[in-house]
Formats: C-alpha cells, structure tokens, sequence
C-alpha cells in the first residue's frame, strides 16, 4: 500500500474513497487513513498538521467518527500561520460543538485572534465565534465584537455584526450591548452589512420588549431604506431575476411586520410603502412572488387599513389561480390564517380553494381540506359537504379521518334538517367507516334517537347500508343498535321517504347473526348485535317459542363473550347509559338474561317482594276507591319480565317538567312526589317519591306502597333505604313507573309504614290534585 | 429560521450537510434518509414544499442533486426557495459551470462559504 501515507493530499484520498466499490471498502479505506492520521498526530509534526486535519474533516464528512481531532484544532488555532488558523478554526466548527469539553479552550486563542487587526484572521474568528459560540462564550467577548461593529473595514463589520446575531440568541441579556450601534449601522449602504443589521434588530425586538419600543422610532428610516431599495433601479451586485435584493426587501418587511403589529402610528407610516411595494413588484419570477408574499404577511398581521386588507386578499386570491404549485401552496397557507379575522373576503374566493381540493399533490390538498372546512358556513353548507363528501372518496388514508371528522363537525353545526344530517352522516360512515372518530357512533344514535319522524326512514336506510356491508365497525354498530330499536318500524313496510322495502323477520334476524359471527366484528359491535337481537325479539309478532329459545342460546353467548371480553363489559354496558337511555335497563336485561340460561326460576325481580306485599295491600282497600285493581305484578317468570322490562322503550331527552306534588306531612316528616313523563312513550309515567325528615328522630323501617285503578299497570322499584335520617339529612327516594295504555285519569293510593320516635305509625291515603299532565 | 441545509443526491448520498441546531450523528443519517425519500418520490407537479413532522421542507433540483432546507414556520418560504438558487448560483461563478464532482471535491471550502451565507437567516 501507499507508504507515505502520512503525506497523501487529500484529493487523492477522496478518490481512494470513490473509487471503493462497497460500503466495507471505504471502511477500509477510511480506517486505515485515520490509523495514519492519527499516528501523524501523535508524532506531532507542525507541518502537515493541517492536511491531516483536512483530510480528517473530509472524513467526518462522511459520518465517521473523528474526536480525536480536537486538541489538534486547537493547536492549529494558535499557530501563526494563516493556513494552520484557517483549517484550524474549521476543524474547531465541526468538531468543537458546545457538547465538548474542550471548547472553552478555543475562547482565549478567539480573543486573540479578534484583537490582532488581521482582517481575515478576525474573520476567521467571527465566523467560528458565531457557528458555535456557547453562551459563557458569547458573555466573555460581546465587548471585543462590539467594537468591531464599528471597525473601518466592511468585511469585518459584516461578520461582526452576524456574530452578534449569534449571540443575541444564545444570550439575550447581552441586547444592551448592542442596542446602541444598530443605529448608526442602519446607516450603510453596504447590503450585506444592512441585512445583518436588519436581522440584529428583529432578534432584539423580537427578545425584549424595551428594545421593541426604542426600535419603533426608526421606522421611517426603515421605510425610507425599503423605499430605495424598491425604486432603485438595476444594480448588477444585488438583483435577482429584475427585483433589486429580495433578500433584504424581505427581511425589512418582516421587521416592519413586527414593529407594526398592535401599533397604530407605525402601522400608519408603512401603509403607502406597503401599497407601493405590492403594486410594483414583478410577479413573472419566484423572486418578486417571494417578496409579495411578504408585504401579504405584513399587511396582514399590522394594524392596516381596510383598502389594504382588500388589496392583500385579492393578491392572494391571484396567487391562488396561478398555475404554479408553489405559489398556491403559499396562498392557502395565508388563506387559512386570514379567514379568522376577514371570513367574508375570503369566502370570495371559495370556489378556487374547493377546486385545490382535486390537486393530485398531498401538501396542496391537505391544506386546501383544512381551509375548505374552516369556510363552511349555513349558507354554503350543502354544497361544501358535497365536494368534501367527493373529496372523502378520493383522498389518500391519512387525511380521511382529518376529512371525516370535519365534514361531521361541520354537519353538526349547520344542518339545516335533521334528515339531511343522518343521510350525510350516513354516507360518510359508509365511505370512510373506520377513520371516524369513536364518538360517532355514539352522536349519530342521539341524533336519530332525538328525531322521532324520522325513526322509520333512518332505520330503512341503515338496514339496506348494512346489508350491503357489513365490514365497516361504526355503521354496524349505529344499524345494529338502530334496528334493535326500531326494528318494529322497520317491518312495518310502508314509509313515504324511501321506496317500500319488504322485510321480513327472518331476514333481520340472519343480518343480526352474520353481524355476529362475522369474524371482522369487534366485541363491541357483538354487543350491539345481541343487544338488538334481545330487543328484537320482544317486539316480533313472530313466533315467540322459537326466539325464547333462540334468546336463550343468545344469551349463552353473550355470557361467554363477557368472560372472554370482561374488560370490554364495562364499555359495552356504559356506552348506552351515554344517550340517556336506560342503562339499567341493559343491566338487567343481561341478569336476566343468565338467568334464563340457567333455566331456573328467576332470582329476585326486585319487584317481586313488592309484589306479595301489594296483594296484602290491596287486600285492605275495599273501601270507597274500590277498583285498586290488582295491578299486574311483574310476572316472575322470565321471558315476559322481558318484555315488560324491555316494553318500556328508551327516553330522550326530558320533556317540559310537572310541578311536583306534596303529598304528606307529619311530625317533620315529608313525602314529595316528582313526576317524568319520557316523551319516546306517551303512556309511561315515572313517579319519583322523595322522602324528607327535619325532625329531631330518625325514621326507621320504612315502607312505601302504592295501589293504582285496573287499568294501570304499576311497577315499584326498590328504594333506596329504608331509614330517612333526621335534621335534614339524606332523603330517602323510590321510584314508580306506571303504564297507563288507555289514557285513564289517574288515581293512587299511597301506604306507609314506619317507626318514628319509637313509635310504629302506619298511613294510608289517597293521593288528590294529580297534575293532569301526568296522564294526558 | 433554518433548521438544516443538505444536498443529497438521488442515490442517497449526503453531498453536504450543515446543521443549525445540534442533531446527534446516527439521527442525521435518519433525518436524512427520510427527507431524500419524501423529495424524490415527488413529481414535477407537484409544489416544492413538504410538511414533515414540526418543520416544512423547501427542496429544488438541479439534475441530479437535491438541494434541501428544513425551515421552522416562520420563515418565507419563497424566500427560502429563492436563498437556494442564489446559492447554487454563487457556487456556479465560484467553480465555473458547477457540478456534483465540485462539491463533493470541495467540501471543505464550501462550509466556509456556508458560515458566511446562513446567518442572514
């Protein structure tokens, strides 16, 4: 191999490395070139120092490992040599980060260096100084780069005052420092100098208040200089592509834009100049587009006047409509934050921004997504949700749940009918079911539930919709759950809306059980699945034995499923309590349910106690209101428990209230009756008996009973306790639900028995004044 | 304010890289992995400027080198795209008719350069 390696150029090294046909050959190479380097450096020859150094940087270039370089960079820092210095300090950019220790070392040779005179050489400093300065050493040398500012030379002021850019940024409380000089230096002609200037300024106001005032006072001069710039005619050091410096045009811009914003008079002084500049500058090159899009930002975020808000606006809606892709991209960037403030200049042009919806090109269409649904409003809302419905089907994955969720949120707040609003929900749950968000589900169930004309259409659709596919998890759980809840409306037949769809139970029934079996199902949907085969099956006419039987295995199922999915149950059993409907009612369904796959008699109904006693009850009332009918107890086998339990439909949300009735008093102790009447069905009655006691004694052992005419059936829930204790304290509460079919007056008849102050009492009583809301 | 400027070329190789806020070494080559695969498998068609995680990317081509800068949000874009060519047409006067071999040659040189540039922001 090469013996004098230790002299190889570093040209020939770089070929060495290119000419290696593998990764493991240039390993190789590299390795064996590092082992030389290293041995060089060992051996602490001053001469070659820096081409080894420079071939070490090429290295590390590469991604190689090359720490062992760094005390060398120091020692070529403090060599005289201008060479040495010059690899030296590039080697102290690359390798010599803040992380090392051993870059504090370099901060005395910088000072050094800084003070010499040589104007390279001073350069050479600034620059590294201003690559990786670290805060400790930005403290220790403001004061020399300070003076610098103001050296003769245009080379060393313009890296001075990038340096203390740097520094501002890395320590913040040096702004004092340099405060003062900006002014003067805003005087240069130089551009270079001028831009670093500019950019100095904007670090410290951007950093400190204090300065951010003191800046304010230079805004004409700094609308004098971007008038110059702008009207000065070709100058061949500084144009690009006819527009004179872009570069510091943009950068005076954006400091205008923060010395303006939330401040009048300023803002006042730019508004010509920011007129001036968007009406002239050349838009047939990026360069002059660039700068446009800047005076757009600034007039934007100061406080402008009206017209030149107009004109900005109308700018961006030009860019809009110009072919290039950029210069789009740009425009619906600035749309979106604009159409907070102006929604109704921007709303102009809402046709552009809905065609961007079809460009093939991801940031393009993401951005016009997010815009398109931000300028949807209830004038706009049915056409907007068609092109978003389009864009929905077309899009790439990723945006369509950012797509689904917004076309629901928008159909939420502007809807202009309940029935539009299911149709779009549903549509988009059948084009991108698995993207939307979990509570979907839950809000389409509510919407449908609220919208009580529109059970037998919405429960028709969902039914065709799942019958064609059932692989979408939310739309089958929202048809599962609706199709249990309306399945009776569903076989009914006729519905005006949608074309006459013959269902037949069977065929609702083998739906449920391929939903069911379906592999694609998840446990969640299972529960919907069996909850509505459950439901179904109280409210067929068709042949009772064969579903009880059918229910049964069902149930055998849903028990296993629970032991499988036990964590899901608490999901499962909680979802539905969401939409206010009975979730003890699913409670005990699924009681029931095991119960009758034990096929034993069923545990304590909780009504049943009740039961027994309200025939001693009634028993005692052959008095004047005689027809205290038997009331139906709650038959205690379980399929018709069921029924009744399940014959009490869902409530939505709560109706206009009926005053509450007091109905006993004594000794303190108080009865008050509360009364619901769940709009979803007319004949059901919720009476809620509260029980208060102020007095001195607790009341003990106590029974409430009631007695209702024939026609009534009534059901008494357990209490809550049966001590209601004194002074106030927690109210004993126990809730009746009577069914009233026929639409009778309604008469009751309240027993109470309790030991109050040591004593037994007992209570019978008619209850007067029944609000007649109660039963109408 | 600029994150990092890379040039890469389209078979993955990392010309020249510069870094303005410290990145470990083997995230680099991540970094750098997955930006050259976003630009490439863009087409003609569509616009010079990516979002990728927390910061936008504004790339240009130039045969077979891309020239890419990772910019926080509040820079111009346009400008940025503008910085580039610029560039590439300093390093155009400064080699005389450029090319890849140049800068890869030239490396060293060309972070001197580099120091100079960055800081207008």
């Amino acid at each position: 191999m090469v013996a004098s390696s230790s002299s190889l150029k570093l040209q020939d090294l770089i070929q060495e490395i290119r000419e290696a046909k593998t990764q493991a050959q240039e390993r190789e190479v590299i390795q064996k070139e590092c082992a030389h380097i290293r041995a060089s450096f060992r051996d602490g020859d001053p001469l070659h120092r820096h081409r080894q150094l420079t071939k070490l940087l090429y290295v590390h270039l590469l991604g190689y490992p090359a720490h062992f370089g760094q005390m060398e960079c120091l020692k070529l820092i403090a060599s005289p040599r201008f060479t040495d210095k010059r690899v030296g300090y590039l080697g102290a950019m690359l390798l010599l980060d803040e992380r090392q220790d051993a870059h504090l070392l370099i901060t005395n040779s910088i000072k050094n260096d800084l003070s010499q005179g040589i104007q390279a050489v001073q350069g050479l400093a600034l620059c590294t100084l201003s690559a990786t300065g670290s805060a400790e050493m930005c403290r220790d040398l403001a004061t020399e780069v300070e003076k610098l500012l103001l050296q003769p030379s245009a080379y060393v002021r313009k890296k001075a005052v990038l340096t203390a850019v740097h520094m501002i940024r890395k320590a913040p409380e040096l702004s004092d420092i340099f405060l003062p000089p900006c002014a003067q230096l805003l005087h240069e002609h130089h551009h270079g100098i001028l831009l670093g200037t500019i950019t100095l300024i904007t670090e410290l106001c951007e950093r400190s208040p204090a300065a951010l005032k003191h800046f304010r006072k230079m805004v004409p001069q700094l609308v004098h200089i971007l008038r110059t710039v702008v009207t000065t005619g070709y100058s061949k050091e500084h144009s690009i592509s006819g527009v004179s410096d872009p570069f510091l045009q943009v950068q005076i811009l954006r400091l205008l834009r923060i010395l303006g914003r939330n401040h009048e008079e300023s803002s006042e002084t730019m508004n010509d100049l920011l007129a001036q500049v968007a009406t002239n500058t050349d838009t047939s090159r990026n360069a002059g587009n660039a700068v446009l899009f800047e005076t757009v930002l600034t007039i934007m975020d100061i406080r402008s006047a009206a017209g030149l808000r107009v004109l900005a606006v109308n700018i961006l809606g030009r860019f809009l409509l110009n072919t290039d892709r950029n210069i789009r991209y740009v425009a619906l960037t600035s749309l979106l934050r604009l159409v907070q403030s102006d929604h109704s200049a921007v709303q102009r042009h809402r046709p552009t921004v809905v065609e961007c919806l079809r460009e093939p090109d991801g940031s393009l269409s993401r951005r016009a997504l997010e815009l398109s649904l931000a300028l949807v409003n209830s004038s706009n809302v049915q056409a907007m949700i068609q092109e978003l419905q389009g864009f929905l089907e077309s899009c790439p994955p990723d945006l369509q749940a950012d797509c689904a969720s917004g076309i629901l949120l928008a159909a939420e707040r502007f809807a202009p009918t309940k029935r539009w609003h299911i149709d779009t929900t549903l549509r988009v749950l059948t084009t991108a079911g698995t993207h939307v968000r979990d509570d979907a589900v839950a809000s389409l169930t509510q919407l449908i539930g609220g919208a009580q004309e529109l059970h037998a259409y919405s429960v028709r659709r969902l039914y065709s919709a799942l019958a064609e596919d059932i692989s979408q998890q939310p739309l089958v759980q929202a048809a599962t759950w609706c199709i249990g809840e309306y399945g009776d409306l569903l076989l009914e037949g006729s519905c005006e809306e949608t074309e006459p769809l013959q269902v037949e139970e069977e065929e609702v029934l083998a739906l449920l059980e391929r939903v069911l079996q379906s592999h694609m199902s998840l446990p969640a949907t299972r529960g919907y699945a069996l909850t509505a085969l459950v439901k179904l099956s109280t409210r067929l006419r068709g042949d009772k034995s064969c579903l009880d039987v059918e229910l049964q295995q069902r149930a055998v199922e849903y028990n296993t499923l629970f032991q499988k999915y036990d964590h899901m149950r608490a999901a499962i059993l909680e979802k539905i309590p969401l939409v206010e409907r009975g979730g003890s009612q699913v409670d005990e369904e699924a009681k029931e349910s095991k119960e009758t796959a034990q096929l034993s008699e069923a545990a304590p109904v909780p009504t049943e106690p009740q039961a027994s006693k309200l025939l001693d009850l009634l028993d005692l009332l052959d008095g004047p209101s005689g027809d205290a009918q038997h009331p139906r107890p709650l038959d205690p086998t379980p399929g018709s428990a069921l029924i009744h339990l399940l014959n009490l439909p869902c409530a939505p949300p709560p109706p206009a209230p009926i005053p509450n009735l007091k109905v006993f008093e004594r000794e303190g102790l108080q009865l008050d009756l509360s009364f619901v009447r769940p709009p979803g069905t007319p004949t059901l009655l919720l009476i809620t008996v509260t029980a208060t006691n102020t007095s001195g004694g607790d009341v003990t052992h106590f029974i409430c009973q009631a007695a209702v005419p024939k026609s009534f059936q009534l059901q008494l829930q357990a209490p809550s306790g049966d001590t209601v204790p004194a002074q106030g304290g927690l109210p004993m509460t126990q809730l009746l639900r009577i069914l009233n079919p026929k639409k009778a007056p309604l008469r009751l008849k309240l027993r109470l028995t309790y030991n109050h102050f040591g004593q037994s009492v007992q209570e019978i009583f008619e209850v007067n004044n029944l609000p007649v809301e109660a039963w109408q | 304010m600029i994150k990092f400027f890379l040039m890469v070329n389209k078979q993955g190789q990392t010309r020249l890289s510069k870094y303005y806020e410290h990145v470990e070494i083997n995230k680099r080559t991540l970094l750098e992995t997955e930006v050259i695969k976003s630009c490439l498998s863009r087409s003609n068609e569509q616009c010079s400027f990516i979002e990728y995680k927390d910061f936008k990317l504004i790339y240009r081509q130039y045969a077979a080198l891309f020239i890419v800068v990772g910019v926080n949000d509040t820079e111009n874009e346009m400008a940025i795209y503008e910085f580039i060519h610029n560039f590439v047409e300093v390093l155009d006067d400064y080699f005389s008719r450029v090319s890849e071999l140049d800068v890869s040659f030239f490396s060293a040189v060309n972070q001197v350069f580099h120091s100079t540039w960055q800081r207008t922001g």
